[in-house]
């Protein structure tokens, strides 16, 4: 019996290893953000990239930092992140080829319709920031290493406030993703800093809405990086390099920029630009 | 409507258009889940019927090993499988990080001890009762085993169900070393860890909704079959 079991057992792995390897028209693995998945950026893009050239993507979304040590390791071919100063970073240490400006959106600060904070309507994210904080109104940080949180970290250091060294019971660090974090908020009526991807793809919403937008400090530009195949020889580097080709070529852009929800854009390209 | 009687309706949607993305990453789900228990039987069955009819040093500490490795926390698991298959890792040159064959390896893992835990006893308890028989007969410790085995083959069966379930319902490490990835690596549950981060708790019900009824069939169907057999063979 022992041996039949094992018989149907390594048949089933062979089974399920030659399922893998059926997938096996070219592929390449791009580690990204949260952000470009959850908004449904990616289940846009992709589709059209794999029509035009027959290469599938496969995307494994984590926070920029996770991303980023994914391409560390060797483990992906491409990534696509929104942390400007870690991704220099990661070309400053060998394991990118060359950064390029994809495109961009904006964070936006959420908050619940009761505004503790009174911060509604504002554009000047410093001010919306020393109001929370002096209200100690409830706030939901990310607390990861996303570029959404290095984000947060510079913007309360724009507003002059030591976040490490102020933060209280209403400062509640969540250590999850940009999704998690928005259903934490929701639940408790919170104040959190998304990506306006992610948040006009969120569906949870409860009492939560924009309340502040439009300061240029909430900029937020995504890069995509070809992981150096010098440093990582199992890096597909021809295939990696066509998929970024494709993201700054014309046709790209123009995909990046028809994807919309209600009419509203939730990416702009800026393939090119110095950013 | 409520979130809860929302989502019961779509997972009822869902079933009735057969959904082919749904049907898809439930195939693949069940694809991975029945491999790595079907692995884990093949090293946790002779494992465990093994330790139950030996006698050595150290073999109270091995049982509490064992016993202890049954609730392995998956993330770990995950973390560890993952810096394995890495290519910076020590087995990072067959390029597994990120397929199927990487989450049968870490549900391997996970639910092997759990099989060889509960066979060690069951197969021990069944010892207890035939080794006079057995001795008697003059079968030799492999032939013991087998028929040991043989003659607990429904408890057994319980014991592999249960490292089924276990596999099927898991998703810390599987998220991990597969990185969910839409079309490849995509199981139900981190399906439903997705649609949660979208904020799309309906949706994610649903899908729950799906896996806790497959498994439940499959139990079913496991207890059918094994009654069955049970009044033909007795």
């Amino acid at each position: 019996m022992i041996g039949r079991l094992a018989r149907n057992a390594l048949a089933l792995v062979l089974a399920t290893l030659a399922f893998g390897a059926m997938a096996e028209n070219p592929s390449i693995v791009v580690a990204s953000t949260t952000s470009t998945q959850q908004s449904g950026l990616f289940p846009k893009l992709l589709p059209a990239f794999e029509k035009e050239t027959g290469i599938s993507v496969r995307v494994v979304a984590v926070g920029t930092g996770q991303a980023l040590d994914i391409g560390r390791r060797g483990d992906c071919d491409v990534v696509f992140v929104h942390d400007r100063v870690a991704e220099l970073a990661f070309l400053a240490e060998g394991h990118g080829v060359k950064r390029y400006p994809v495109m961009y959106n904006d964070f936006v600060l959420i908050g619940p319709k009761s505004d503790p904070a009174r911060v509604a309507g504002g554009t000047d994210i410093a001010v919306a920031l020393r109001a929370v904080n002096a209200a100690r109104a409830p706030f939901v940080s990310r607390a990861d290493k996303s570029g959404t949180y290095e984000a947060e970290l510079r913007l309360w250091k724009e507003a002059g406030i030591d976040i490490a060294a102020t933060k209280g019971p209403w400062y509640r660090e969540t250590g999850s993703g940009m999704g998690p974090a928005l259903n934490t908020a929701s639940a408790m009526d919170a104040y959190v800093l998304s990506d306006r991807g992610t948040w006009l793809n969120f569906h949870n919403r409860g009492n939560l809405g924009v309340v502040v937008q439009g300061d240029k400090r909430l900029f937020n530009q995504y890069g995509v990086m070809l992981v150096n195949p010098d440093k990582h020889p199992s890096v597909k580097k021809d295939l990696g390099q066509k998929f970024i080709d494709w993201l700054v070529s014309p046709r790209g852009q123009a995909v990046i920029a028809e994807y919309r929800i209600d009419g509203e854009p939730l990416f702009f390209p800026n393939a090119g630009t110095d950013s | 409507m409520n979130t809860i009687s929302e989502s019961f309706v779509l997972a009822l949607t869902m079933v009735a258009n057969v959904d082919p993305q749904i049907v898809a990453v439930v195939a693949l789900s069940m694809a991975v889940s029945l491999s790595s228990t079907l692995c884990s039987a093949a090293i946790g069955l002779p494992l465990g019927a093994a330790i139950a009819v030996s006698r050595f040093r150290g073999r109270s500490a091995l049982i509490a090993v064992l016993n202890a490795a049954m609730g392995l926390p998956p993330v770990v698991v995950g973390l560890v499988v993952y810096l394995l298959l890495s290519r910076a890792g020590p087995l990072g040159r067959f390029g597994l990080l990120f397929t199927p064959t990487a989450m049968v390896i870490a549900q391997t893992v996970l639910i092997t001890p759990i099989v060889a835990a509960l066979t060690r006893q069951v197969v021990e308890d069944a010892w207890v009762e035939y080794r006079e028989y057995l001795h008697s007969l003059g079968s030799g410790w492999f032939r013991s085993t087998q028929t040991l085995l043989w003659d607990t083959r429904w408890s057994l069966a319980t014991v592999l169900l249960s490292g089924f379930g276990r596999a099927a319902a898991e998703v810390g490490a599987i998220i991990i070393v597969g990185g969910n990835i839409d079309g490849v690596t995509r199981v139900m549950t981190t399906a439903i860890v997705l649609e949660t981060s979208k904020g799309d708790l309906p949706l994610a019900l649903a899908l729950g909704t799906i896996l806790i009824a497959i498994v439940l069939a499959l139990n079913l169907g496991a207890q059918g079959l094994r009654n069955w057999a049970k009044l033909r063979h007795g």
